[in-house]
């Protein structure tokens, strides 16, 4: 349902830098439609990123993250062909994980 | 049998059903589902309160912690760049709370060794206000703030 992660790892130095774009409403839960309903929260609350299947980074997220949310961190080691793996889970229960390889 | 089926639909024993899982905490519409999700500290509204949601003590400021690449004045509230490096040594987990947002605590990071103590991310700010940036590192927290004024804020739509 939800449209694909962007991720890009690149090799700089001795250590692989990793820049994520999830797709994600991120809605707070605060906002309120025309009619002056609440619109309900919606936003990602886990991220988990991994290095050929080593956790690199977990995250917990707010509703205060923006829309679509954006992450970069770098870890020590990696190298080219490598993966990358992003996944994460929202309050409603949806799951995402996509992958990428280390260029 | 089919007719027996509608009849208890129609009498509504579907309904009960959803409110027998809703009262045994089955259904909690959106209520926390991903595990590891620290709801508590999300929830707070102040930086005493959120500390005790992490269990930690009062953090200690620390000029170990500096913001890179964040602006001064962000134009638009919805998507303020905040980069927050930790020199402090075995950093474990970096968070960001924006102190006068609905709820502080806006992301959290947990670095497992390996990982820089630097963390890149995009927040909403309701309006202008502290910015901080709480370390754990070593089973201690470090703090500290830095005001990004918001032209336009991000909240309210």
């Amino acid at each position: 349902m939800a449209e694909p992660t962007k991720i890009r790892a690149n090799v700089a130095g001795d250590s692989t830098e990793v820049k994520v774009l999830m797709n994600h409403e991120m809605e707070t839960g605060q906002r309120k439609d025309a009619q002056g309903k609440t619109i309900p929260a919606w936003f990602i609350q886990t991220v988990t990123a991994t290095h050929n299947g080593k956790t690199v980074l977990s995250a917990q997220c707010g509703p205060a993250v923006s829309k679509n949310p954006f992450l970069a961190f770098k870890f020590k080691g990696g190298a080219k062909g490598d993966k990358v793996q992003i996944s994460w889970v929202d309050n409603k229960g949806d799951k995402r994980t996509d992958e990428a390889t280390v260029a | 049998m089919n007719a027996n089926r509608r009849d208890v639909l129609k009498t509504g024993g579907g309904v009960t059903l959803l409110t027998l899982l809703a009262a045994a905490g089955w259904l909690q519409p959106g209520d926390a589902l991903a595990a590891g999700w620290n709801k508590a500290a999300f929830d707070t509204r102040t930086m005493d309160e959120t500390m005790k949601a992490l269990g930690g003590s009062a953090p200690a400021q620390s000029k170990d912690i500096t913001f890179v690449a964040t602006p001064e004045i962000a134009e638009n509230g919805a998507v303020v760049p905040i980069t927050v490096s930790s020199a402090i040594a075995k950093t474990e987990a970096i968070a960001i709370l924006v102190e006068k947002n609905p709820n502080m605590l806006a992301a959290m990071f947990e670095l497992p060794a390996g990982t820089e103590p630097s963390i890149g991310t995009r927040v909403k700010m309701s309006q202008t206000s502290n910015v901080y940036a709480l370390v754990k590192a070593d089973g201690r927290y470090y703090v500290a703030a830095k005001e990004i004024k918001v032209t336009l804020g991000g909240c309210g739509g």
